[in-house]
């Protein structure tokens, strides 16, 4: 029996593993090694170089500026998506006008919102990527458009290709994509806090806003929690990448304005031949994204709440 | 107290419009008669006009997509938003022939195909025996995999390149199929070994006692209990690797094999189509319209199944 079982442990554990660890694991573990290296990726050849790399990283003008960038939106979109999703997650689910036999409800037509918001999640983020690409045309765009046909005919940016703006836009690409998501899954945290709890605050006197902050919020805390890692992990990895790829112009620019860091990755790998200077970076990268895990989990720590 | 002078529910009438002006701060004002129906209906006619807002913000974009579709190039360039003057459908077919729309539909169809299945019955095998079994190393290949999500995918993309490259599997199907398998590991065997614990152990125990051996009980008996997280992780899966751009863009660099969501970036920034809007518009709704119409269908299945795993 025993014997059996380790057999079968092992059997059904080698195709996956041996994967993983092919194309997961090890090159992880390659790149960290090959960025003390000069490797260029054009050539098989390569010396260890010590910190030659790293020393370059720390005076590199484009990499502070894509570490800036990555960082701004590390910070910025997890606050504006979730702000948006709870707020509107709130007054679906909570915020509705009180019926009769009910202390809470949701607004009318909750459904057809939670329907909708979810639409961008099911789409390839290079499909968004290139809609609103055109969406911010100046010339032909749907946006501009729109602020002709309201009359702001002064009011035409270069959306894109203003470098106080781009990095703006694309924030907003990816606010648009995720609020949805974020909605759906506040809603199903919501509609799992006992109905009591909201009667008992409505006795008391409390307001939407106060039972907002002190029952719906400390409640969801734990979705909330995930949600932060979830959009930092988005904001630092491939989503980033697609957007800024696909969307800014360059692509990194209009003057290295919204360059990221996995894009700087790539970059210097696959257009400049400097592949151990891009795992350089891209271990900057993980740095930088184990160290915003780490400070989440350790801000967000409470005592769990059961109910 | 709140219960008698809660408003009647006649929508959109202010029962006691109160003496307070509209938007005050509700909070710290004395509790009293006409308190709520003055915060009520401002804060309803506010988030009720945001609600709305946000909707037509996501649903607008996507019908300006499909309007554009069916106009001129012309029409598009006059009026971003004039409707089109007749449904120009020959867009359509530019756009699945000339674009290779329809061959880079093919690609997604199979890679996909192949790495769901992959995903699926790996990462159920390797669940299954993390979840259900005790020996030495368990925790340690489970939390492996369970790091990998956290990881930024970039890093190891750059070493991946150069040792797919010499063993030749760079820029081919199989090799795109096998790397989409490895990345959709991590989220797959955290789920669906949650999903396996939760899972009754007698029957397994049962299917044992009548002389069935492990792998068969695996198939026969467990898989088949554990197929709503199928279902769910399946779902994610899929539009993952249905949508994935990163991966193909770094790995798969061969224009004939490209994947829907590569093909569509190379026809909106390459030269030659350049002047060709309305077909990448077509391009884009062929793109977009599957998935659309798959979520309305199965809105309930798309939810849980991406929702599932950030819940607990």
């Amino acid at each position: 029996m025993q014997h059996g079982k380790y057999r079968f442990i092992i059997g059904f554990l080698a195709a996956p593993l041996a994967l993983y660890a092919v194309f997961v694991i090890w090159p992880f573990i390659q790149s960290i090694y090959y960025s003390f290296t000069d490797w260029t990726g054009l050539s098989p050849e390569f010396s260890m170089v010590g910190f030659a790399n790293y020393t370059k990283m720390f005076q590199d003008e484009v990499f502070w500026k894509s570490l800036q960038h990555s960082v701004v939106l590390l910070l910025v979109l997890p606050v504006i998506t979730l702000g948006l999703a709870l707020f509107f997650a709130f007054m679906i689910n909570v915020g509705g006008r009180r019926r009769k036999g009910a202390a809470v409800g949701g607004v009318r037509g909750s459904g057809f919102y939670k329907i909708a918001y979810f639409f961008p999640q099911v789409l390839s983020i290079a499909i968004v990527a290139i809609l609103f690409q055109f969406a911010y045309d100046p010339a032909q765009g749907m946006i501009n458009g729109a602020l002709r046909t309201v009359g702001l005919d002064g009011l035409q940016p270069n959306w894109l290709g203003d470098p106080g703006l781009a990095l703006w836009c694309i924030t907003a690409v990816l606010v648009w994509c995720t609020v949805g998501f974020f909605v759906v899954l506040f809603s199903a945290g919501m509609a799992s806090i006992p109905r009591d709890f909201y009667e008992a605050a409505l006795l008391d006197g409390a307001s939407r806003v106060t039972t907002f902050f002190r029952i719906t919020l400390p409640l969801l805390w734990d979705t909330v929690q995930s949600g932060w890692v979830y959009m930092g992990i988005l904001a630092l990895g491939a989503e980033a990448f697609a957007v800024v790829h696909i969307m800014s112009i360059g692509p990194g620019g209009p003057d290295y304005a919204t360059t990221v860091l996995p894009l700087y990755v790539y970059q210097a790998a696959f257009r400049d031949g400097q592949a151990a200077y891009a795992t350089t970076i891209g271990v900057a990268l993980l740095v930088v994204t184990l160290a915003f895990a780490a400070v989440v989990m350790r801000l967000g720590r409470r005592e769990r709440l059961e109910f | 107290m709140k219960t008698t002078d809660t408003p009647p529910a006649v929508p959109g009438a202010p029962a006691v419009p109160g003496p307070r002006t509209p938007g005050a701060p509700a909070g710290d004002a004395p509790a009293g008669t006409g308190r709520k129906g003055g915060e009520g209906t401002v804060l309803n006619v506010f988030s009720h006009g945001m609600l709305i807002l946000w909707a037509v913000m996501v649903v607008l974009p996507l019908l300006w997509a499909v309007m554009s579709s069916f106009k001129t190039d012309a029409g598009i360039f006059d009026e971003p938003w004039g409707l089109p003057d007749t449904l120009h459908f020959e867009n359509w077919g530019r756009a699945w022939t000339e674009a290779h729309m329809g061959e880079y539909f093919l690609n997604t169809l199979v890679v996909v195909a192949g790495s769901l299945v992959g995903t699926l019955l790996l990462g159920s095998m390797a669940a299954y025996v993390l979840a259900r079994f005790e020996f030495p190393g368990n925790r340690f290949i489970y939390f492996l995999f369970v790091g990998g999500m956290s990881f930024p995918v970039m890093l190891a993309l750059v070493p991946l390149f150069f040792v797919m490259e010499n063993t030749g599997l760079l820029n081919t199907i199989h090799g795109l199929i096998l790397v989409y398998i490895a990345y959709s590991l991590p989220f797959t065997v955290f789920f669906l070994t949650s999903f396996f614990r939760t899972l009754p152990t007698s029957i397994a125990e049962a299917a044992m006692l009548d002389g069935a051996s492990h792998t068969r009980t695996f198939f026969q008996v467990m898989l088949p209990l554990a197929r709503p997280g199928l279902i769910s992780v399946g779902i994610f899966n899929f539009l993952g690797q249905w949508n994935q751009y990163m991966l193909p863009t770094v790995l798969n660099t061969d224009p004939e094999k490209r994947v829907l969501a590569q093909g569509l970036v190379e026809l909106s920034t390459s030269q030659g189509y350049k002047g060709d809007y309305s077909g990448l518009f077509a391009g884009l709704v062929i793109a977009m319209l599957p998935v659309l119409a798959a979520y309305i269908v199965f809105q309930r299945q798309v939810v849980t199944g991406l929702t599932a795993g950030a819940v607990k």
